[in-house]
């Protein structure tokens, strides 16, 4: 490691505040009852909060690409009146307390809220069901998405776009041919990141979904349930979950290291031919 | 979540707060005699900083009564620290500084017992009782348990691990019901939640939940509840640093004058 090139007091401050990531993590490790892991994180009740988890965060994805690169596209392609204050709102539900994002999803979808008269009339009914846990993790984890997309699509810019446009390209095709296949890794990445972010939701199912197992406990919900009575198992479980975060922000890392520039145009270039 | 139901004092529940002046009123002039008491010798004076560890459904009860004590008691100062019981065990078991538990039901204080944090035997101060809460409009109709077990209808229980959900389990078990719920919470407060905000047409709390909610509920009774009554015992900690004060915040929280403050809440004799 060649750390020469900085003060040493930065890379000391940087030692403290990696150390302050990590060691809870291994603390928590530590706490693992090993010889009761496998029969823990493989209860009846684990199991159907893991299966949920997976299920509803998958969908939850799916649900922020499809309204997240549209999302995205409109942020960083096109310019209307209000745009950043339509950008900051767009963000909000990565900086507010999941609990309140809960609350106000309660408000609008519940069976008394903005729109749940309306939906009741349709036969919809959201309450208490996987539905809800769904919507909620998808207004947590779309920020995370749209932020990377739009990102991306800043920084490869609109030349090829343009070069394709005079070519005699429609918009549809500049889309799928150009603009999409330039910002795929950043889609990719965002999209694990969102899936992340939907796996760990906690503060808004429990306000929004509620919790039942099989139906709307998931993972988290199960931790802080089983926290109640049987630590153990909490712990086992935590470790699953942290786990499942380092493979996904490990998968994200390897389709773009988090921050790099633009992909190499020559590959691109072969694309959008 | 459990602030939320400091907020709830509106004027909208009148009946209570003249109520609450005369439990203050009975305390103060109960606990006036106390304060002549002469502080035994030595180091075993009542006048330190004590930490009270209480269970969320206290948070009114002891707050009221934290303030009657630092008045009974001058040079006292009780901070507050208000959480489910499981929660408030595992802060002390993992070193959280803590002078007085009071926990919502026996189990946890076993627990708390168990792993040797407790000074002395647990003494039970209060009880409480589940009840039925719909919402004040009660679009379900319901009037009884069996009705919460009707088909479509939403009922919302806490899950069987914290106390609120075994009790529950024992109601249904006496009354021969089995309520299917739409979903176990956690917390008590996370079904009373349910209810107020129209959610769910009704859920299994305690009547000072009931009680607490004021308007925006409608509380139940449900006759089978008397053969799940909760106890709530409050004991002085091994490892606080002012014992004297801490086993005095026990005897007041124990005594006769926090009871017309408790009963004021809903709570019932232990």
């Amino acid at each position: 490691m060649n750390t020469a090139v900085l003060p040493r007091w930065v890379v000391a401050l940087a030692v403290v505040g990696g150390l302050f990531v990590v060691l809870p993590l291994v603390a928590m490790a530590l706490r693992v009852d090993w010889p009761r892991f496998v029969p823990l994180v493989t209860s009846d009740s684990a199991q159907a909060a893991l299966l949920l988890s997976l299920r509803t965060s998958l969908t939850a994805t799916a649900l922020c690409v499809l309204v997240g690169v549209p999302m995205a596209l409109v942020l960083a392609r096109t310019s209307f009146r209000g745009q950043r204050l339509v950008r900051s709102l767009v963000l909000l539900p990565l900086v507010l307390p999941p609990v309140v994002g809960g609350i106000a999803l309660l408000y609008t979808f519940g069976r008394r809220g903005l729109l749940g008269s309306s939906l009741d009339a349709l036969g919809v009914d959201i309450a208490f069901s996987t539905t809800a846990v769904v919507m909620s993790q998808a207004f947590v984890a779309l920020p995370f998405l749209v932020l990377s997309l739009e990102g991306a699509l800043r920084s490869v810019g609109t030349r090829y776009e343009a070069v394709g446009a005079t070519l005699g390209a429609g918009r549809w095709t500049v889309l799928r041919r150009i603009t999409l296949p330039l910002v795929l890794p950043a889609l990719v990445s965002g999209a694990v990141l969102s899936f992340a972010r939907a796996l760990g939701e906690f503060g808004a199912t429990l306000t929004f979904a509620g919790s039942l197992q099989g139906t709307t406990r998931t993972l988290p919900l199960e931790v802080y349930l089983q926290r109640e009575t049987d630590p153990d198992a909490a712990v086992a479980l935590s470790l699953v979950l942290v786990v499942v975060a380092v493979a996904v922000v490990g998968v994200a890392h390897r389709v773009r290291p988090l921050g790099s520039g633009t992909p190499a145009p020559p590959r691109v270039q072969n694309r959008a031919r | 979540m459990a602030n939320r139901r400091s907020s709830r004092h509106r004027p909208g529940t009148p009946a209570r707060a003249p109520a609450r002046a005369l439990a203050l009123a009975v305390v103060l002039a109960t606990t006036a005699c106390g304060t002549s008491t002469p502080d035994d010798a030595g180091g075993d004076t009542i006048d330190g900083s004590i930490t009270v560890f209480a269970a969320a459904s206290l948070k009114d009860s002891f707050t009221e009564l934290a303030g009657a004590f630092e008045q009974a008691y001058p040079g006292t100062e009780v901070s507050l620290n208000f959480a489910g019981s499981s929660d408030l065990v595992t802060q002390i078991t993992e070193g959280a500084p803590a002078d007085v538990l009071a926990s919502a039901d026996a189990a946890t204080m076993g627990k708390a017992g168990d792993a040797g944090l407790l000074a002395g035997e647990p003494v039970d101060f209060a009880s409480n009782t589940l009840q039925l809460a719909v919402p004040a409009d009660n679009p379900a109709g319901i009037t009884s348990l069996a009705d919460a077990a009707g088909p479509g209808v939403k009922t919302v229980v806490c899950a069987v691990q914290v106390p609120c959900g075994a009790a529950a389990a024992r109601v249904e078990q006496a009354a021969g019901v089995d309520l299917m719920p739409v979903s176990e919470e956690s917390s008590v407060t996370d079904v009373l939640g349910k209810v107020t905000s129209g959610e769910a047409d009704a859920g299994l709390v305690y009547v000072t939940d009931v009680r607490a909610a004021g308007d925006a509920v409608r509380g139940i009774e449900v006759p089978e509840a008397a053969a799940a009554v909760t106890t709530y015992p409050v004991a002085a900690l091994a490892d606080s640093a002012d014992p004297a004060t801490a086993q005095a915040f026990v005897d007041f929280a124990s005594g006769p004058s926090a009871r017309a403050v408790l009963g004021a809440a809903g709570f019932g004799a232990p």
